[in-house]
């Protein structure tokens, strides 16, 4: 290969600007952070005990606040102000992290660990009939059926509802009137469950109707359908175009071609959806205060009468106030979030096994 | 200004996989390399070896030297960032910050660094505008959003940007493949002014650019789908254009394969 | 019930103008049962939406014709009372500040977390930490309710008094009250703990979608990580992290449990924020509907209207703002 390029005949002394500094920089080993994260806690720690602070939430703020300090000198004086701030950067968005763990971590041990005290059998298949506040004793089935009942109601009328209402938005509606059901979607989203539950009540008071389990069911359907509505859109709109095309080139009409191609292809992702729909009304409570009152008994009939549920039973039992009646909600607690988890993770696993098969 | 570039055992991968390997060349100061060969081959790879850009993606890991000016760029009390700094680098679609306007895209780079005067900024912000041929064109508009620009003045802001912080070498990736014709040859010519004052490397797909433009041409291939690109030779562009040593080479110029 | 509604009303007769450019339906009854069924869902969901506007508002006309107090600026709750009397003033303040507070608080972290998520985190951890996020924001208020009061509140008392030691100057954070920490403050932190899922996972989606070229344009400058994420991530996300907020905020206005559950409500207005008292509109509706009578429940109701034009107000905008971004990145890409 030759190399006698007319570039090369030119001497090529250092002209332009000042040289710059080599490459190479002074810099912090990699382990550095560690280092300084057990010093900064350590630090703390002194601190907190030599003032007579006693928070564990103090320590940890005062251990977050050296650990940023004592990392941006460091590196300043190591490295550059822009490493430094690099590193700053690096070292809150940390700490933004432990922070947030350090709460959640503790909603769930809490939950855990206080609700398996109480959580067996028994605790399962008996309801609080006859049982004072202050006993150890009682149960959370009547709770069980209640949320079973008035969550399978709202999901037999929502599902549909939600189904065929993102079926027009994707399939059929461009003009003004799909605008105003996105945006109106979207908005409803947003309705505090309690306020769903106030219409309910409203409609209650001028038509004369008793508190039961439907009615909460029906306050539940208003904060399930707009979700159901958006995740099955979103999963519509993931199906190729060319499947629609291929079927209607068949001479297939489209209602068919809608239920029999192109809802199977997305009736994993469709069913992820409604699952987790269910897993988020699950856990309302203020329309159950409302609308269903609450109740000590087993009535499994949600069309008449007082029902309880859940996160209803939750807080009636914080608000008796006792040790055993603690004990009580710490594991209803407990039985709501499995099932809200176990929901979630099914859900979940579903969107995950058919992924592939949808074509994304 | 311009530093030459030495390269030696060097292979690149993303995660297990090897996109190129043992791959040792120099590129020499104040003038134009281009790199050609077929899709997949490995040169867009090798191109961002050369300011440690492959390393971002993820997975992305290199073994051999990069000497620039005998400093290796693996070294590794290296800051990838003071290699970037040094070694710009321009894309293969034109990337201007979008919420920022012209003047804001050129300082972008020196106002990393932090000291700069008002006055001295323009000057800079200005000096290279008109070394990416497009002051004229943008002087009056320079608060307005640089996403408004055609996409072939994009191109040349992104130029401008790169070449504002005065790195050592300007590598471009295939930077006409967006474009049309007349921008193209826009930036062809100012290739030609920039390698008075850059060292400067181009990947490209089109072999008469690379005819055009270039001092000097490397060839890349790979052996079959799968297994890394080499390089196959490098020589002066008359050479490679007219005489390659390679029986590969003549073919793929030639266009019988690739 | 309502699922079967569209099927009673005829099928919408002529096809909508504005339908896609695909085959006309052949006129089959399938076709046509089927096109009604779906627009009969969109609309009844409209009608819904109208309709509880409309009830909740005739259901508060009633209580608030014959508030004797200013339905406004009245300091009270007392609808059983004689003259009846009560106004929103307190709940308003008692909404707003919790959630105020809770958007100071968990806005920066939930940014931090989703930077955390999409920029820092080393890749094997990334995606279970963004998973884990997920699922925690299905966990039920009424869990974060009971967890407020039982395990927070005592933990935040120490952290109270050293606000009052040390920040009691800025007159906010001034206790003038002993008690326990079952102040607006506290709810803040609470609420702000319960909405950082959402708006971390809001702002991750964001993050995620910075085209790759512009980081590399700033990485090719010679950016930090953290100049790359000033200068092409923050730019890119700020309007979903605008848009993210905003429905954190919804969120924490309408909460009623986790509030229900911490505050220990008073009809007084302080920024004192670490004294116990003050209320919020669900937590308010949620503590008097027991006793209420059915005029009383008419007074809650009229509250819970003001909460309603409130929440859409917040999430409305929200809502036009990532559509305005969507546009404006539609136009970049």
């Amino acid at each position: 290969m030759s190399h006698a390029t007319a570039v090369q005949d030119r001497p090529t002394p250092p002209t332009g600007p000042a040289p710059r500094s080599g490459l190479s920089s002074r810099s912090l080993p990699r382990l550095a952070p560690v280092g300084f994260a057990v010093v900064s806690v350590a630090l703390a720690i002194g601190i907190s005990l030599a003032a007579g602070w006693h928070s564990k939430v103090q320590w940890g703020m005062i251990a977050a606040l050296l650990f940023l300090a004592i990392s941006y000198v460091a590196t300043t004086v190591v490295e550059n102000k822009r490493q430094a701030k690099d590193r700053l950067a690096t070292s809150i968005v940390w700490v933004c992290f432990l922070i947030a763990i350090v709460p959640l971590a503790s909603l769930l041990w809490t939950t855990v660990s206080r609700g398996a005290e109480r959580l067996d059998g028994y605790f399962l298949t008996h309801s609080m009939a006859g049982v004072l506040g202050s006993e150890a004793s009682g149960g959370v089935y009547h709770a069980l059926i209640g949320t079973l009942e008035q969550v399978g109601i709202a999901t037999v009328i929502s599902a549909p509802l939600g189904l065929l209402t993102a079926v027009y938005l994707v399939e059929y509606g461009k003009g003004s009137l799909a605008k105003a059901v996105t945006f109106f979607v979207d908005v409803m989203t947003g309705i505090p469950s309690i306020v769903a539950g106030l219409f309910i009540l409203s409609i209650m008071l001028i038509f004369e109707i008793q508190p039961s389990g439907l009615m909460g069911a029906l306050a539940l359907t208003i904060l399930m359908v707009p979700v159901v509505v958006r995740s099955t859109e979103e999963m519509l709109k993931l199906v190729p175009n060319e499947l629609r095309e291929a079927s209607l080139a068949l001479g297939i009409p489209k209602w068919r071609t809608i239920l029999k191609v192109v809802l199977p292809t997305a009736i994993g992702g469709i069913t992820t959806g409604v699952m987790l729909a269910i897993a988020r009304i699950a856990g309302e409570t203020a329309p159950i205060i409302l609308l269903v009152f609450g109740s000590q008994l087993i009535n499994a009939n949600p069309f008449e009468g007082a029902q309880s549920s859940l996160p209803f039973y939750i807080y009636e039992q914080y608000k008796i106030g006792e040790a055993a009646s603690y004990d009580r909600a710490w594991a209803a607690a407990l039985v709501l979030i499995a099932f809200v988890m176990i929901l979630n993770l099914v859900a979940r696993g579903i969107a995950r096994w058919k992924a592939p098969k949808t074509g994304r | 200004m311009a530093k030459r570039i030495d390269i030696s055992g060097l292979s690149a991968f993303y995660g297990n996989h090897k996109a190129i390997e043992d791959i040792s060349m120099t590129v020499e100061p104040r003038s134009v390399t281009a790199f050609i060969g077929p899709s997949g081959c490995g040169k867009s790879t090798f191109l961002r070896t050369l300011n440690r850009m492959h390393e971002v993606t993820p997975g992305g890991r290199v073994e051999g030297k990069v000497l620039l000016d005998d400093e290796n760029l693996y070294a590794s009390n290296v800051d990838p960032v003071t290699v970037r700094r040094t070694v710009g680098m321009v894309f293969q679609r034109p990337n201007p910050f979008p919420t920022m306007s012209i003047f804001d895209n050129v300082a972008a780079g020196l106002r990393l660094n932090g000291s700069y005067r008002k006055s001295e900024l323009n000057d800079v912000v200005e000096k290279s505008l008109r070394g990416a041929n497009l002051w004229n064109e943008v002087k009056d508009r320079l608060n307005k959003p640089g996403s408004g620009l055609s996409g072939g003045q994009q191109q040349r802001l992104c130029i401008a940007r790169a070449i504002a912080v005065e790195p050592q070498v300007l590598l471009m990736d295939e930077p006409c493949s967006a474009l049309d014709p007349i921008s193209t040859l826009a930036i062809e010519d100012l290739i030609g002014e920039l390698k008075e004052r850059f060292t400067i490397v181009i990947v490209t797909h089109n072999m008469q650019q690379a005819a055009r433009v270039s001092d000097r041409t490397a060839f890349f291939n790979l052996a079959a789908v799968g297994k890394p690109g080499r390089l196959i030779e490098i020589d002066e562009t008359e050479r490679i254009f007219s005489n390659p040593s390679v029986q590969a080479t003549e073919d793929y110029i030639s266009g019988r394969f690739g | 019930m309502a699922s079967t509604t569209p099927i009673d009303t005829p099928p919408a007769p002529p096809a909508p103008p504005d339908r896609k450019e695909r085959p006309k339906s052949t006129g089959r009854a399938g076709d046509k049962v089927f096109v009604g069924l779906s627009r009969g869902s969109g609309i009844l969901l409209l009608v819904l939406m109208a309709s509880i506007a409309v009830f909740l508002s005739y259901r508060a006309a009633i209580a608030i014709s014959k508030d004797e107090g200013n339905f406004l600026t009245t300091f009270d709750w007392n609808p059983a009372g004689d003259p009846p009397v009560f106004g929103i003033a307190v709940l308003l303040f008692g909404t707003v500040v919790s959630s105020i507070i809770a958007m100071v608080i968990a806005v920066p972290i939930a940014v931090g977390i989703a930077l955390f998520i999409s920029h820092y985190a080393p890749r094997k951890l990334a995606a279970p930490i963004a998973y884990v996020v997920d699922l925690l924001a299905a966990v039920p208020s009424i869990v974060y309710g009971i967890w407020g009061a039982l395990v927070l509140v005592p933990y935040l008392e120490g952290l109270n008094l050293w606000l009052d030691q040390f920040f009691g100057w800025t007159y906010i954070f001034e206790k003038t009250e002993v008690g326990v920490a079952r102040s607006l403050f506290t709810v803040g932190v609470l609420l702000a703990i319960m909405i950082l899922p959402i708006v971390t996972s809001v702002s991750r989606e964001v993050f995620l979608q910075v085209p790759k070229m512009n980081e590399e344009a700033a990485l090719a400058l010679g950016a930090t990580r953290w100049e790359v994420i000033r200068l092409s991530v923050l730019p890119f996300g700020r309007s979903g992290i605008i848009s993210a907020s905003m429905l954190g905020l919804g969120r924490a206005l309408g909460e009623t449990m986790a509030v229900a559950t911490v505050l220990s409500p008073s009809f007084i207005i302080s920024l004192h924020v670490l004294n116990p008292g003050g209320g919020t509109f669900a937590q308010n509706i949620a503590a008097k509907f027991g006793e209420a009578d059915e005029f009383g429940r008419d007074a809650l109701i009229a509250s819970g209207l003001v909460l309603f034009v409130l929440t859409l107000l917040v999430n409305g905008a929200a809502r036009l703002i990532i559509a305005r971004r969507k546009e404006y990145s539609g136009a970049n890409a």
